[in-house]
């Protein structure tokens, strides 16, 4: 195992992020208190309890999970997309590290830079209302695998993009609608059954769920679906990506 | 001399058909320069980013120190330096942030003390904190050689290193590979300044059309394919040459006092001895003599025209 080339792709990654501290968390972190002044303050105190939790906190399982799937997404994506667009790829591929190096460091700061910003929201969060987590390890393995995996799928996606259109395309017409449509603000019982039914095959639904569980004991979903939901997705993110390095698939011709 | 790179009969299709390698068999010994020249297109960057890894080969296809690039990729690549042709850095990061990655990248534990020097070998150490995207185009190129040197390798490629630079800096790259030279690393080369390669070049190989047509001592080369011109200078302006000469195919000046003859240098006669007989026979009166072999931009033209 080449760890050096482990650190080194895992410290220039995390050096971008301190370069571009504003963009990297403190812009999140903003957006975050804005839906927690809107939806949990504003909106929020006029709402009735969801399965006896005040609205403000109910959501905030649905607002760490929003900004950790997109901060994963388009952390990782940009990460191996942009030095394929500078060019700087050749060195990457051109250097002795294995595909599961690469992929421990650019998915590796990219999860760690979300994991982060995640647990930013959550302190955040408890500024605005009153959290209590009543499985406080569940959430932060949660937190961490969802971090993982959709760091995975952003590497994915940086890899298959050709240009920067393609790199916002399926976070902004795919993922944002997916956690928007996946209980990040309600609890899907408070849905019409037949979308209740149809909401169950958005993914994002179990993620949600699960990490709702984890804060409160209770969620829309079990929590052995959710979490085989997101080791399935996982498992998945992690064969494509071995498909594209043996195959080569838009980095080797 | 052990061969440290050994290329056998590689071919290499895109998926667009384009046959970029035909056939193609190299060896390279450590230690020397090796130049490959060849039009645009002729397979030079394919050839390098086939060794170096950049495109997938098949097995016991490219040997690099004695491993298989595909089987023993670590091993190989770790050998390896490589300066692409396009400059291709990290535009918001330091000068030597960037050449520590590349260490890091080929396994190499952190050593500032190596990477100050080698930016001072490179006169880039004034500008270690500066972002690259504040560099000139010369020194974006430095640095690019200092990322494939941090790992001190024994083989390096530079890919038209000197594309796009001016004189001086150009001068400086060759006092560079010259240095590296006198370090035992390998270097490999190609270029489309024929003058780059007559310079610092030991042997030099001449691709086109994804085949290599020769790869041979510079010296050797020049002497075995260039023609030599003799310059005849005469002492009274002639008017035309005599008919009896004509089987010389000799040139006149327009001034009318210089012949022009070339001749072959591997010819068994090069016919000098008889043409200054034939000269006095018909009553021309010489002032002096020159000779001058033909440069390797003559051979590399007319090779590719063949």
């Amino acid at each position: 195992m080449n760890f050096y080339a482990i650190k080194a792709i895992y410290n220039f990654e995390m050096a971008r992020t301190f370069r571009t501290l504003l963009q990297s968390i403190i812009s999140p972190v903003i957006s975050t208190a804005l839906y927690f002044v809107v939806f949990g303050s504003a909106i929020g105190s006029r709402m009735e309890q969801i399965e006896d939790i005040a609205y403000g906190s109910f959501i905030v399982p649905g607002l760490i999970m929003l900004t950790v799937l997109m901060q994963s997404v388009s952390n990782a994506s940009f990460a191996i997309y942009f030095p394929k667009f500078i060019g700087t790829i050749y060195e990457v591929l051109s250097a002795p590290v294995s595909y599961t190096e690469i992929i421990i460091g650019y998915v590796g700061a990219a999860a760690t830079k979300s994991f982060v910003i995640g647990i930013i929201i959550l302190l955040t969060a408890n500024l605005f209302v009153d959290v209590k987590i009543q499985h406080p390890i569940m959430m932060l393995f949660l937190l961490a695998l969802t971090c993982i995996s959709f760091s995975l799928f952003g590497f994915i996606l940086g890899i298959w993009a050709k240009n920067f259109e393609q790199l916002n395309l399926v976070p902004m017409l795919i993922l944002t609608p997916l956690v928007f449509l996946g209980g990040s603000f309600y609890s899907i019982d408070m849905l019409p059954p037949i979308w209740q039914q149809i909401t169950m095959f958005n993914p994002v639904v179990y993620l949600i769920s699960g990490l709702r569980w984890s804060f409160f004991g209770t969620a829309d979903v079990s929590i052995t679906y959710s979490l085989l939901a997101i080791g399935l997705f996982t498992f998945v993110c992690i064969a494509v990506i071995g498909w594209i390095f043996k195959s080569g698939y838009r980095l080797r011709k | 001399m052990n061969s440290i790179i050994s290329v056998k009969n590689l071919t290499k299709i895109y998926d667009n058909g384009f046959k970029a390698l035909d056939n193609l068999s190299l060896e390279i010994e450590q230690g020397e320069i090796v130049a490959l020249l060849g039009p645009n297109g002729a397979g030079k960057t394919t050839l390098i980013s086939a060794i170096c890894g950049l495109l997938s080969v098949p097995e016991n296809k490219i040997i690099v120190g004695g491993f298989d690039v595909a089987k023993d990729y670590r091993k190989a690549r770790s050998l390896i330096g490589l300066v692409p042709q396009e400059i291709t850095i990290e535009p918001f990061e330091k000068v030597k942030n960037t050449v520590s990655f590349s260490r890091g990248l080929f396994g190499k534990p952190k050593n500032s003390h190596f990477i100050d020097q080698l930016l001072k070998d490179l006169s880039l150490f004034d500008k270690r904190d500066s972002k690259n995207m504040m560099l000139s185009g010369g020194m974006k190129r430095r640095v690019m050689i200092a990322k494939a040197l941090s790992h001190e390798p024994k083989i390096l490629f530079l890919d038209e290193p000197t594309a796009g630079v001016d004189v001086d800096l150009r001068k400086d790259m060759w006092q560079v590979v010259a240095r590296l030279r006198k370090s035992g690393v390998t270097v490999i080369l190609t270029t489309h300044y024929i003058e780059e390669a007559e310079e610092i070049a030991d042997r030099i190989g001449i691709i086109n059309k994804g085949e290599l047509l020769l790869i041979e001592n510079k010296t050797a080369l020049m002497h075995r394919m260039g023609s030599k011109n003799l310059v005849i200078d005469l002492q009274q302006a002639a008017n035309k040459i005599p008919e009896s000469l004509s089987h010389y195919n000799l040139k006149l000046s327009d001034d009318g006092l210089q012949l022009h003859y070339q001749y072959d240098v591997r010819a068994q006669k090069t016919g000098i001895v008889d043409l200054l007989s034939e000269l006095k026979k018909a009553s021309f009166k010489l002032r002096d003599l020159q000779t001058s072999q033909s440069s390797l931009e003559e051979i590399f033209v007319n090779l590719i025209k063949e």
